[in-house]
């Protein structure tokens, strides 16, 4: 009790030295956080578009269709399978689709779309697909008609009420075509599918790749990350050939590639940072042990141990850093929370490289713990790593040398 | 009956790879409640014998044994611990702690010997009124004087009850009045608790009170006078 007490005070003996390293502790905090915050939140933005405005974070093929997106990898719609699935706890709902590609023509303009059949009302319950509507109306029922990306739309000149041409390969390589009255434009957070998808009533996608009641794929709906990584592995053991389950992380590893890259980069940063704070507290440990060595050798002196001594200075670097650590936290909370709730729109050229990249074109900030969490873990290693400087010098200390001054 | 035996005792300093003789074969022993005052020029080894008697150093040739205990051959921990219950320290310089108050000053040894809170905090009050600084209880080094930092001084070496005092200089730093205070202090406690002290000076005063004067010359005992 009486080491705390002796260290708190002897971090107030020079005010103007400990608040300086405490100061350059709450900066490199702040950024850090603000940095980390950036991150976590781009990739946030990322998974989350990817996951509810399209693959959802677990789903069901072939075993051969992830490899190979041909529709004749598909399978055909099986209640029993769907049973199956929802046995397992944490699943929500389970939604069919049946994918695949084709040309789009309107007018005199040709694109390659992705056609997605869709089962609308629940389509709708994982995407909120009816609310991305921007022109036109959500299609109904049996709709004959199609919605499409708003980019897409542009590209071919064509507008809600317009008809357009669809011209593909179906099942076991049959000629798909069909004209579709267009119902409606959608804009989705993720720019690559404004610039490609085309949603169509479940149904009318089998009858369009003659692949009547066969699907490509079924995506099921859990809340989150850490729902999936329970629910998958009972999953994978009780879904067996010729059905294969994956995670959106396995369907997606370039995504985590470039996550998990971006973050490394970030690290190499923030470890500068941190550097530069560690240095600014082991030159101020370092004063402190240097112009107390009498002090330590009357404390040695009088009975004090030496560990005990060390102990006392690791307090004194510890609440440095803590207090560093608990301010510039303090002093980020309110800056990450405005902008969690209030993404920094991004604009010109950064704005077009983002949409080029398939990311919205935002800033957008998290407000996870772990961002928090982090840099106190961070600093505390630091305090750690520092204390070892004077735990040495303390410890080789001759009394009587110390005594000397 | 001695408590301190000091046999052949030597202590040779490298000074610039120059060797210095700073003790060169002290023979003493020192009974229970002494009041001792060692006597010599700068640099003739004082500070050097109560270093080596307080274990703080070690000696180059010799032994220091007290109470039993050869304490230049225990561990630097296990002389720090010896020190802790049988030893108070004097300096001429007071180090008292900066950062903490006077009766904390003198509580802190007992702290260190594990001394409940309540004991500390009787002893520590009892020792401040000994010195007679009891209203100074509060005070931190820096707001007291010269003189009644030496009082706190003196009160923190005798609060782990020690079998003897060892004082560096202790009134170097002081005026004729706070010197005469101190001493009379150190006598009184040196009288009803039978602790033993033992100065190193050069301060008439001081040797004017002492029982047994030794006088040190070129790291020799040149005069042992017991009064």
């Amino acid at each position: 009790m009486r080491l705390f007490v002796i260290a708190w005070r002897n971090l107030w003996r020079n005010k103007k030295r400990t608040l300086i390293t405490v100061s350059s502790v709450f900066f490199g905090v702040i950024l850090c956080s603000l940095m980390g915050s950036m991150q976590e939140g781009s990739y946030n933005s990322m998974i989350s578009n990817l996951v509810n405005f399209y693959s959802g974070y677990i789903q069901l093929h072939n075993e051969d269709y992830w490899e190979d997106k041909s529709i004749n990898n598909s399978f055909f719609e099986s209640d029993s399978l769907v049973n199956k699935v929802m046995a397992v706890d944490g699943i929500d709902y389970i939604i069919p689709r049946l994918e695949s590609f084709a040309l789009l023509s309107g007018g005199e303009h040709t694109k390659g779309a992705m056609v997605m059949g869709v089962h609308l009302e629940k389509e709708n319950a994982l995407t909120s697909i009816a609310g991305k509507i921007i022109e036109g109306a959500f299609l109904s029922g049996d709709d004959e008609g199609v919605l499409i990306g708003f980019r897409l739309a542009e590209k071919l000149q064509v507008g809600v009420g317009d008809t357009v041409v669809l011209f593909g390969q179906g099942y076991h390589g049959i000629t798909a075509a069909g004209k579709y009255p267009v119902r409606g434009l959608f804009k989705l957070p993720n720019p690559n599918l404004n610039r490609r998808l085309v949603y169509m009533e479940l149904k009318k996608a089998q009858e369009f790749y003659g692949a009547e009641r066969l699907l490509t794929s079924y995506v099921m709906v859990v809340k989150d990350n850490k729902i999936m990584k329970r629910v998958l592995p009972v999953l994978k053991n009780n879904i067996s050939k010729p059905y294969k389950i994956r995670s959106w992380v396995e369907m997606f590893p370039n995504m985590i590639q470039q996550i998990e890259s971006d973050r490394s980069s970030a690290l190499v940063m923030k470890g500068v940072l941190y550097i530069v704070i560690m240095f600014g507290i082991l030159g101020t440990v370092m004063m402190m042990v240097t112009e107390r060595r009498r002090e330590f050798g009357v404390m040695m002196a009088v009975g004090m141990l030496k560990y005990k001594l060390a102990i006392t200075v690791f307090y004194e670097t510890l609440f440095m850093g803590m207090l560093g650590v608990v301010s510039g936290l303090l002093g980020s909370l309110p800056v990450v929370g405005y902008f969690y709730h209030n993404p920094i729109p991004l604009t010109g050229k950064v704005a077009e490289w983002m949409a080029d990249l398939g990311f919205e074109p935002y800033m957008f900030f998290s407000w996870e713990a772990g961002v928090f969490i982090n840099q106190m873990v961070a600093v505390f290693l630091i305090t750690i790593i520092v204390s070892v400087f004077p735990f040495v010098r303390i410890m080789k200390m001759s009394g009587v040398n110390a005594l000397k001054g | 009956m001695s408590i301190i035996r000091i046999k052949n005792l030597h202590k040779v300093y490298s000074q610039k790879q120059i060797p210095v003789k700073a003790l060169n074969g002290v023979d003493l022993t020192f009974d229970e409640g002494e009041f001792t005052a060692l006597v010599a020029p700068s640099g003739a080894g004082k500070t050097t014998f109560l270093n080596l008697l307080g274990g703080l150093d070690l000696p180059t040739e010799g032994s220091v044994e007290i109470g039993g205990v050869r304490i230049d051959q225990l561990s630097s921990a296990e002389k720090t611990k010896f020190r802790l219950t049988n030893i108070g320290f004097v300096f001429q310089a007071y180090n008292l702690i900066p950062v903490l108050t006077a009766s904390e000053n003198i509580e802190f040894i007992m702290e260190l010997q594990g001394i409940s809170k309540r004991e500390r905090a009787v002893r520590s009050r009892e020792l401040l009124e000994a010195v007679g600084i009891p209203d100074k209880a509060n005070v931190r080094p820096l707001q007291l004087s010269g003189g009644q930092q030496q009082r706190v001084a003196v009160a923190r070496a005798l609060a782990s009850k020690p079998k003897f005092v060892l004082a560096d200089e202790p009134t170097a730093n002081l005026d004729s009045k706070s010197t005469e205070n101190l001493l009379d202090i150190m006598l009184q406690l040196n009288k009803k608790e039978n602790i033993t002290f033992i100065f190193a000076t050069h301060d008439a005063r001081v040797v004017k009170m002492a029982r047994r004067v030794i006088t040190f010359e070129d790291g020799k005992v040149i005069n042992d006078e017991v009064r």
